[in-house]
């Protein structure tokens, strides 16, 4: 081994050694995770955001078990049918006016179908939404974007640009647009052997996936993971840029660290807390996006229970029954709430400007 | 200065070109026709029809047509370029110009109203909550922040058509036309903006105000008012610029749902009735103006940029 050599290593290997010396000295050696989740289990928003996040995807795992019947039963007969305690709850004389069933805890919507039902299966839409959303955006994203501020210069200022024009456009025209497009090719019947025929298939075995039938949920997941990319590439870019010139990435150069163990394994770890903070909070804007599409019709397929098209349809009748919008309403902003409690919980915890306040 | 928007405003050509090829590529790779009907015409009259819309053109040349590069069947440069949405192509007797006229006032109304109460609400919050961190006034404004941030319009508008329309009876259920029908749809579609404007104005308060000028200014015996307005804030105004223009047409492109809720005759209701009845040239022409619009709006910020901090500078 040459002095150089050696001389770099003992460089790189500095931050080892320097966590060893703590150990020595202090009692308990806390690294930046370990800090974080104990700030997390501080704050009690942000475990509140968790545990209810942990409920609606139990709940929406074990929608089969937890509501009273599928989210396709129900009787046409009994339409808009109410219990007899939601018509004292609710304002206005519902009594008067609807047919009082106590067959349906919350009461049925205008197929009469069961309303409980019908909202516990949404989480089966909004949950994976929320999930697939973030997981495409984080990946195309920070895949981009590492990519970017890596290599710098041309490829930087080209890959930017390409972001730059994404930006432009006006995000939720494009995909009522993709989402017509996609509606109309693919959701008809496809001669086999075509790849619109391919990608109905995928599409059905992502819906049977999720327990639904004809959501056309695929098409959901690829609008949104389409336009949901730029900002965490924006992000991670920014972040690269500026790790790049620290010496420890200049040490693992010196000792011959191939580009890609180095992204991997000494910048991603650094930059990774940000982003996830960012692509959380993100989580509740896909949610809203599927919900304001399957409002206007162009989001999720019927039958299957979107919380969006539940609120149109609620819409329609609200003076008469109001709790046919409030109920999706509700489940749509506590799942809201939980996503940004956890999110903002998170920042708080990793954000390095928070560190040795408090 | 004028270099730096000269380059930005070349800057948008290509963008511009970019999302006018995607959008005219998606609206057209759409199956089925605007002339399509449950009767068949017979194949004569449907071939006029799409010789008299350019429809029988290849796509190359319809775009280049639609854009104005290029002369139209008809013999003129009659496009983009020269502000002409073209005609409507299932309302005969409209040209997208003309219901542009007609809808986007409504749309921009709505969207103004909806920033004013954005701003008007969000900035205040945001600095009551800096000036007095950790009171009760600051727990109060950050919780109402993140109501307006996790409750989407969606969920406020028909809360607020309930509450002060049906039980209270003060406002009207929907509708367009008075002051009083502006009101809850702007407060559905800009309270979740307030809130994000809000927490900036507030996170960037805190960060101005431990600043050694701030110290300056009080030390120089400047009363707390000015202190305030016209030393802190306007520097911690320029992070809430930068989401203004973004937030801006975001408003009034989000103004879908809550037209669609309040049955308000804009632009964003009609643009969603154009894609299922396949009506190509309102469809591009309202996303083209929404990209224009966009551009120009973070355009504007960034210029703004320059008169709130002097620091900042173009090359």
């Amino acid at each position: 081994m040459t002095k150089q050599e050696s001389a770099a290593r003992a460089l790189a290997s500095g931050r080892a050694d320097a966590q060893g010396l703590n150990s020595e000295n202090q009692q308990k050696v806390t690294n930046l995770w370990q800090d974080a989740i104990y700030r997390l289990t501080r704050n009690r928003a942000a475990v509140l955001g968790l545990i209810l996040i942990v409920l609606l995807v139990l709940m929406s795992a074990f929608a089969h078990v937890v509501a009273p019947m599928h989210f396709t039963a129900g009787d046409a007969a009994l339409n808009n049918a109410v219990p007899l305690w939601l018509t004292k709850v609710m304002p206005g004389h519902m009594e008067t006016y609807t047919q009082i069933s106590d067959i349906y805890p919350l009461g049925a919507d205008y197929l009469g179908r069961d309303l409980l039902s019908r909202v516990i299966y949404g989480t089966r839409v909004s949950l994976p939404v929320g999930f697939v959303g973030a997981l495409t955006a984080l990946l195309i994203g920070l895949i981009y974007g590492s990519v970017s501020g890596y290599y710098g210069g041309k490829v930087d200022n080209i890959m930017m640009r390409i972001v730059d024009i994404m930006y432009a456009f006006p995000t939720m025209l494009l995909i009522i647009l993709m989402m017509a497009f996609f509606k109309s090719s693919f959701s008809g019947a496809a001669t086999p052997g075509t790849p619109a025929y391919e990608f109905n298939r995928i599409n059905k075995v992502v819906d049977s996936l999720l327990g639904l039938q004809s959501g056309g949920m695929l098409f959901i997941f690829i609008g949104i993971g389409l336009t949901a990319w730029m900002g965490i590439a924006r992000l991670a870019r920014g972040q690269i840029l500026s790790l790049k010139e620290k010496e420890f990435i200049l040490a693992s150069h010196m000792i011959g660290a191939r580009d890609g163990r180095i992204i991997w394994r000494h910048i991603l770890p650094n930059i990774i807390g940000p982003i996830l903070v960012s692509v959380t909070l993100a989580i509740p804007g896909y949610i809203s996006t599927e919900v304001f599409l399957s409002f206007i019709g162009l989001g999720v397929d019927p039958p299957a229970p979107s919380w969006g098209a539940m609120i149109s349809d609620g819409a329609k009748a609200l003076r008469s029954y109001p709790h046919q919008v409030l109920l999706p309403a509700l489940f749509l902003a506590v799942t809201m709430f939980a996503f940004n409690f956890l999110g903002d919980g998170l920042r708080d915890a990793l954000d390095p400007r928070m560190r040795g306040t408090k | 200065m004028s270099r730096f928007i000269i380059r930005r405003l070349i800057w948008t050509i290509p963008v511009i070109l970019f999302i006018s090829i995607v959008t005219f590529l998606l609206v057209h790779a759409v199956p089925g026709g605007p002339f399509d009907t449950e009767k068949p015409r017979p194949a004569e009259i449907q071939a006029n029809l799409m010789k008299h819309y350019g429809l029988d053109q290849p796509l190359w040349k319809q775009y280049t047509d639609y854009m104005g590069f290029t002369r139209n069947p008809s013999g003129d440069y009659a496009g983009i370029l020269q502000w002409d949405f073209g005609p409507s192509i299932t309302q005969r007797s409209r040209t997208v110009n003309e219901i542009f006229a007609a809808h986007l006032p409504v749309s921009a109304t709505l969207g103004v109203a909806a920033l004013l109460i954005a701003v008007g609400v969000g900035v205040p919050l945001g600095i009551i909550a800096a000036l007095k961190q950790n009171s009760a006034w600051d727990y109060l404004s950050m919780a109402l922040a993140i109501v307006g941030v996790s409750v989407p319009s969606i969920v406020i508008g028909p809360i607020l058509i309930l509450v002060f329309a049906l039980t209270l009876g003060w406002l009207p259920v929907a509708g367009w036309g008075s002051l009083k029908h502006i009101l809850m749809p702007s407060l559905a579609l800009g309270l979740s903006s307030s809130a994000i404007i809000a927490r900036l104005t507030r996170a960037s308060m805190l960060q101005v105000i431990r600043e050694d000028y701030i110290r300056t200014a009080r030390a120089k015996g400047l009363s707390e008012k000015v202190v305030i307005v016209r030393h802190a804030l306007k520097n911690a105004f320029i992070p809430v610029a930068t989401v203004l223009g973004p937030m801006f047409a975001a408003l009034v492109t989000g103004t879908f749902v809550i037209e669609q809720i309040f049955a308000i005759p804009g632009l964003g209701k009609y643009f969603i009735s154009s894609i299922t009845n396949r009506d190509y040239s309102v469809v591009m022409g309202t996303t083209l103006l929404y990209a224009l619009f966009l551009v120009a709006s973070n355009l504007f910020v960034d210029v703004t940029y320059a008169f709130l901090d002097p620091r900042i500078q173009f090359e």
